[in-house]
């Protein structure tokens, strides 16, 4: 089948399981599967973007999203004043301060000739540095973790729409990035991978930890929306008029008129990066890309500065990996540092790329979607298959319990297989890339 | 000033940990750098595959005991030890067959064979919550200390306590002999030097006759014993948990790159030098600062640099610097 008549029959496909979702479940469900779906094919373009243009292999993904997450919070929050009076003003000038010492570090081993001397004098900036940013930072830290720790305890946020965040986030990550970047682009293809996955380890270690910046393990509730309040629209008599027009309740009518409104707004982002991602696919930046990608060595004779490029696709990736980050979190509207777990945000990601199609942009969408799909639907099936499997065993039987309990984790295998099975036979994924 | 009672707040809060430590992260790192120099990519599936073999161990040390085997003041574990290797040594060959010597047939790039080993780490990792659950398990018997604090002080007569842990004890004498085993093997045996060869130069290696398919059957197996017992020792000394060792992945593959890929020495090396690192800065200095610095100098705070949550943060630091000014490690690895 040519690939022309492929796609789209693809996307109706997945179109029609989530629309039978809705038909069978409730709509309820098939728009949060769609919302979400929106949200990974953003994340999937971002990785292919790395991966399938230029071949960056990134397994940090959840950082660049748990930062895109933490910009909700900077940008949407009400400010803390109490907070900032304590000790807001004493943190900036500490983290100013770890910040210049580093940057002093570097200027330093830059300038200075080489010899013992240079070790010593920069390994003394940076001790004294340290010392003098752990004094200002700590009593900054705790003055504000101290006030009202309960309910705030941190400095909240610039208090701006929170759409604002989205484009924030992506900055965030992409700065993340470029520090990842600088040091293990350019090296061995594995170096990347590790830096990555420990990036994203510390980025949501700090998270975790750092109380006054989003209260950590304690979490951010109730961010700001950008729709209207489901209570809201319930009690607006028009709402409710327009609702049993159409033959709805209007408790069923207003999540559904707030789902469809994150589905627009998703939509719109979406469609923005994608038609970027394919002109910059088909731009001569794109096929030089894919060159470098195919051939290092030639790619580096014909006066191609391999390195460059590979940051600056590196940071692009990472950048909208940020921007669904912040989508995320603004869908659920609360951040909780502890569910971002890696197996999630990082490698199903993956799995979506190379399902989809690595190397095609709107296959990276169609794996998006579909993968969310199934990642959605496999448990309650797998509980639904270990029970047939077991409903000859009686209803205490020590396995079959076991096997019903574990039914959760029927998800890694299955995510495992799906992976191994289409890396080894499908490699180009559903979509190929030409 | 009293420096002999610092000395053993030190070596009680900082060495002997830190020893115990680097001693289970130098055989993981032993095993990712193996992979590395033989197969010539960086397995992701090694910090599940120790999780694998540490519940195949621990599985079959609860069997034992209950049916009331025991090892006299060791830990049941030891004896479970080979049970669970081979357990675990028949998995890895398996993905081994299944997976890997696909791409090694095709001639893939590196790249692949590090996704492939995604794929099966997502699968060890599968497994292990299915059989055993994500949750911590404990399975640590026998003595549970050689010395303990207050002995040591009864001893000495020093205000500072030593406690020597017999887990800590037990992961030094094994990591010994299995490291000297290793070395053994590889520099003694025809196996281990056609195992080096290949890793040298794996043309050359296969135009004096050395089977291939061999070299890398050996290598999985070695590295199945090394994964399980450095997992086996890390979960006597602290707990068996599926997540941790999960994240135990990235210090592993700081201290082999720290230590240069693809070297053994250079992996032990690493281990402890990540290790070290970890505990020092994480560690509050302020019992030991009270003793050393005269009583006007004694410090207020707990000196601690960082809090033991950013513990992997500096094995994260450790490994950017090395990548920045030495990308083949500390010893000569084989990649750039």
């Amino acid at each position: 089948m040519s690939t022309s008549l492929k796609t789209p029959l693809l996307f109706a496909v997945v179109a029609a399981m989530i629309v039978a979702t809705g038909q069978l479940q409730s709509w309820n469900t098939a728009l949060q599967i769609l919302n979400f779906g929106l949200i990974s094919a953003i994340m999937a373009l971002g990785v292919n973007l790395q991966w399938g243009f230029a071949g960056l292999f990134n397994v940090g993904i959840m950082g660049f999203v748990a930062l895109g997450g933490l910009a909700t919070v900077i940008v949407s929050m009400p400010p803390t004043t109490d907070a900032w009076a304590a000790g807001g003003g004493r943190i900036l000038l500490g983290l100013a301060m770890g910040a210049a010492t580093i940057v002093a570090g570097i200027l330093l081993w830059a300038r200075l000739p080489r010899g013992r001397m240079r070790g010593l004098v920069v390994a003394a900036v940076l001790v004294l540095g340290f010392a003098l940013f752990r004094t200002v930072f700590d009593g900054g830290v705790s003055a504000v973790e101290a006030v009202n720790p309960a309910s705030t305890g941190y400095l909240g946020g610039l208090g701006l729409p929170i759409l604002l965040a989205w484009p924030l986030g992506g900055v965030l990550a992409a700065g993340a990035a470029w520090i990842i970047g600088k040091t293990a682009l350019g090296l061995r293809s594995d170096y990347l991978a590790i830096a990555t996955l420990g990036i994203a380890e510390i980025i949501i270690a700090v998270m975790k930890n750092e109380d006054w910046l989003a209260r950590g393990v304690k979490n951010v509730i109730g961010l700001p929306r950008p729709l209207p309040y489901e209570v809201d629209l319930q009690q607006d008599p028009g709402f409710a008029a327009t609702a049993s027009s159409l033959g709805l309740d209007p408790v069923t009518a207003s999540t559904l008129y707030v789902k469809l409104g994150y589905s627009a707004l998703f939509t719109v982002v979406l469609v923005i990066l994608l038609i970027l991602a394919q002109r910059a696919l088909h731009s001569p930046w794109g096929r030089m890309m894919r060159a470098i990608r195919d051939n290092e060595v030639a790619a580096e004779a014909m006066g191609k500065d391999v390195t460059r490029r590979h940051l600056q696709i590196f940071i692009l990736g990472s950048a909208v990996c940020g921007i669904a980050g912040a989508m995320m979190t603004t869908l659920d509207s609360q951040l909780t540092p502890g569910a971002y777990q890696p197996l999630r945000f990082t490698f199903l990601i993956w799995v979506m790329v190379i399902v989809g199609g690595s190397g095609n942009n709107l296959g990276s969408v169609l794996g998006g979607f579909l993968i969310w799909f199934l990642w959605v639907q496999v448990e309650p099936v797998g509980l639904w298959a270990l029970e047939l499997l077991t409903s000859g065993m009686a209803e205490d039987n020590a396995l079959r319990m076991h096997l019903i309990d574990s039914a959760a984790h029927m998800r890694l295998l299955t995510m495992g297989i799906v992976l191994l099975l289409v890396l080894r036979f499908s490699p180009k994924g559903l979509l190929p890339e030409k | 000033m009293d420096f002999l009672n610092a000395f053993v707040a030190l070596s009680n809060f900082v060495l002997i940990p830190a020893i115990a430590y680097g001693s289970q992260l130098a055989l993981g790192a032993l095993g990712v750098t193996l992979i590395y120099g033989i197969l010539r990519f960086s397995n992701f599936a090694h910090g599940d595959t120790m999780a694998f073999g540490t519940m195949a161990t621990v599985l079959i040390t609860w069997w034992f005991q209950s049916m009331g085997i025991s090892f006299g003041p060791l830990p049941t574990a030891l004896l479970a030890l080979p049970f669970g290797i081979a357990v675990c040594a028949a998995l890895v060959l398996l993905t081994d067959r299944g997976i890997y010597r696909f791409y090694r047939r095709v001639k893939a790039k590196p790249i692949i064979l590090v996704m492939a080993s995604l794929g099966v780490m997502f699968i060890m990792n599968g497994l292990v919550r299915f059989i055993i659950g994500p949750d911590d398990q404990r399975f640590a018997d026998g003595a549970r200390f050689i010395v303990t604090a207050g002995e040591f002080k009864k001893m000495t007569g020093l205000s500072e306590g030593l406690a020597l842990k017999s887990t800590q004890a037990i992961t030094l004498v094994t990591a010994i002999v299995v490291v000297a085993a290793l070395f053994w093997f590889l520099n003694k045996t025809r196996t281990g030097k056609s195992m080096r060869a290949y890793s040298d130069n794996e043309d050359l290696a296969l135009l004096s006759g050395i089977n291939p398919e061999r070299v890398v059957m050996v290598t999985w197996l070695i590295v199945a014993g090394l994964a399980t017992i450095a997992g086996v020792l890390y979960g006597l000394d602290k707990s068996f948990k599926p997540f941790t060792y999960f994240q135990l992945l990235l210090p592993i593959f700081a201290s082999a790159i720290v230590g240069g890929l693809g070297n053994p020495l250079g992996a032990i090396a690493g281990g402890f030098v990540i290790a070290f690192s970890e505990v020092m800065v994480t560690y509050a200095w302020k019992k030991v600062a009270g003793y050393i610095l005269p009583e006007a100098w004694a410090p207020d705070g707990l000196v601690q640099l960082m809090s033991t949550d950013y513990k992997f943060a500096v094995s994260f630091a450790i490994l950017l610097i090395v990548l920045l000014f030495k990308p083949t490690g500390l010893f000569k690895g084989k990649s750039v």
